[in-house]
């Protein structure tokens, strides 16, 4: 594998944002979003603490709606165009092309999470924030993020649609979500399935993973985790857009 | 250079593409005949490492395209149906990506890059947008990422499609250009293609090669002597007339 090959995928999708006013309209959307919910929502200045947890908890419901409007074109475009073709008859793998796409994608999103830091500066100012959990949340995020720009990569690559990418990749990261969420643990327990299946569900969700990175413990189970299910959703993408990438 | 041998391609129950065997030499021109439908796009995509055959396969330069594509395909240049591209890039912006992905950095791809625009005649709009300059534009900008690395093979699917008789005279200007150097296709379904650019075709029709020879040799197929009429009776058969 050549990363000068990925590299040159990454160049182009990473600079085709800024190409067009998606970049801007995305990076205002996450900061007005995650802003408004920070101090609109949780209490941020009521709370008489100098934490960042009431700004990190909301991350992974703002993800579900801009990282599917982020990865949506990624394939589908690919394919409605035809440059899939021109794309894959040069000498560059489907694995090559994949990462570049994804890598771009992520640094997007990277972008958008690290022009959160006037937050963090806020904290800062403010009082005396416990570094070490603030490292430990944005690392959580950035692999969270990570994760749903996988999760997002593998939705485009099912059709030429980008609603359909968008759609997709919105279901999945909401049932994701909430299968670690206490209330919907207790509905699925209350139906009669047994512990062990809650345990696992919970164990697959991307929030408990999340939520754990949150508090400031960087366990490695966790990082593991979301590393396994980028590998995993590529994968899924790789085999997909190899099967349909004619069609 | 190039050696397609028994490549045969079924989706599902149709066979699209029934075992077509042929070879194309340095110097020559093989212009791909046949109508819409006859397999000549799936043909194509499979010599290209696009969509694997069901079997059979293809070399180019030596290199078999399913047990060494990457070395196959770096001696292959293609340009698509409908001449595909980015378009949001500007064509310089385009014709580097493809050069970087090539293997071309720096001062290398620029001038490969050059090159290409001066070849294609794309000089005067090397800084627009792709997607504001007219159909013949675009076409030769695909042409131009086909030929930027100076490949030994150079396959065309229909490269003049669509375009106004003065773009086609400027494209078939440049295949000509490079004709002696390379070994090319081009599939087509205007036969008048085959007298303008082509040294032997193929016709080719329900997957199958149904004649391959030069310009002449088919014509001689008919006493008429016209070569549509001899395109229609291969590939429509009795039925047909």
């Amino acid at each position: 594998m050549c990363p000068c090959k990925t590299l040159s995928v990454f160049r182009r999708e990473f600079k085709s944002y800024f190409d067009s006013p998606v970049a801007y309209v995305f990076l205002v959307a996450f900061l007005v979003l995650v802003g408004f919910l920070t101090f609109g929502f949780s209490s941020y200045y009521e709370r008489g603490q100098a934490v960042l947890t009431p700004f990190f908890i909301w991350h992974p419901w703002v993800y579900l709606l801009l990282v599917p409007a982020a990865t949506m074109g990624l394939w589908a475009e690919e394919r409605r165009n035809g440059t899939i073709e021109l794309l894959l008859t040069m000498p560059i793998t489907l694995t090559e092309a994949l990462l570049g796409k994804f890598l771009a994608a992520w640094t997007f999103i990277g972008v958008g999470l690290a022009l959160t830091f006037p937050i963090l500066i806020t904290t800062s100012y403010l009082g005396n924030p416990d570094w070490g959990a603030v490292i430990c949340g944005y690392v959580g995020s950035f692999f969270l993020a990570g994760a749903a720009t996988a999760i997002g990569v593998f939705a485009s690559s099912l059709s030429r649609s980008q609603v359909i990418g968008f759609v997709v990749a919105l279901a999945i990261l909401f049932t994701l979500l909430i299968i670690g969420f206490d209330p919907v643990l207790g509905a699925i327990a209350g139906w009669g399935v047994p512990t062990y299946v809650t345990d696992a569900l919970s164990s697959c969700s991307l929030l408990k993973h999340y939520m754990s990175l949150g508090r400031g413990v960087l366990d490695f189970a966790d990082v593991g985790y979301y590393v396994g299910m980028i590998v995993f959703m590529l994968a899924a993408a790789q085999y997909v857009t190899d099967c349909r990438k004619a069609s | 250079m190039l050696k397609v041998d028994n490549l045969k391609k079924r989706f599902g129950d149709f066979e699209a593409v029934k075992g077509i065997s042929f070879a194309v030499e340095k110097g020559e021109v093989l212009g791909f005949l046949g109508p819409n439908g006859a397999g000549k796009s799936t043909t194509m995509r499979m010599i290209t490492g696009f969509i694997p055959p069901t079997s059979g396969t293809a070399s180019i330069c030596g290199h078999d395209i399913i047990k060494d594509p990457i070395a196959a395909k770096a001696c292959l240049g293609y340009l698509p149906e409908n001449a595909p591209s980015y378009r949001a890039m500007t064509v310089t912006e385009f014709l580097t990506f493809v050069a970087r992905i090539r293997g071309f950095h720096g001062k290398a791809a620029r001038a490969k890059v050059d090159a290409a625009l001066e070849k294609a005649r794309l000089t005067n709009v090397a800084r627009q947008t792709i997607d504001t300059l007219s159909k013949g534009y675009r076409q030769r900008t695909c042409f131009a990422q086909a030929i930027l690395h100076d490949p030994q093979v150079l396959i065309m699917d229909e490269p003049t499609d669509g375009l106004d008789p003065n773009q086609k005279f400027v494209v078939r200007e440049m295949i000509k250009e490079m004709a002696a150097e390379k070994a090319i296709i081009i599939s087509t379904h205007i036969l008048e293609e085959v007298d303008a650019v082509c040294t032997r075709a193929l016709i080719i029709a329900q997957g199958e090669i149904k004649a391959d020879g030069t310009p002449d040799e088919l014509r001689a197929k008919d006493p008429s002597g016209k070569l549509d009429v001899v395109f229609h009776n291969l590939t429509m058969g009795k039925e047909g007339n």
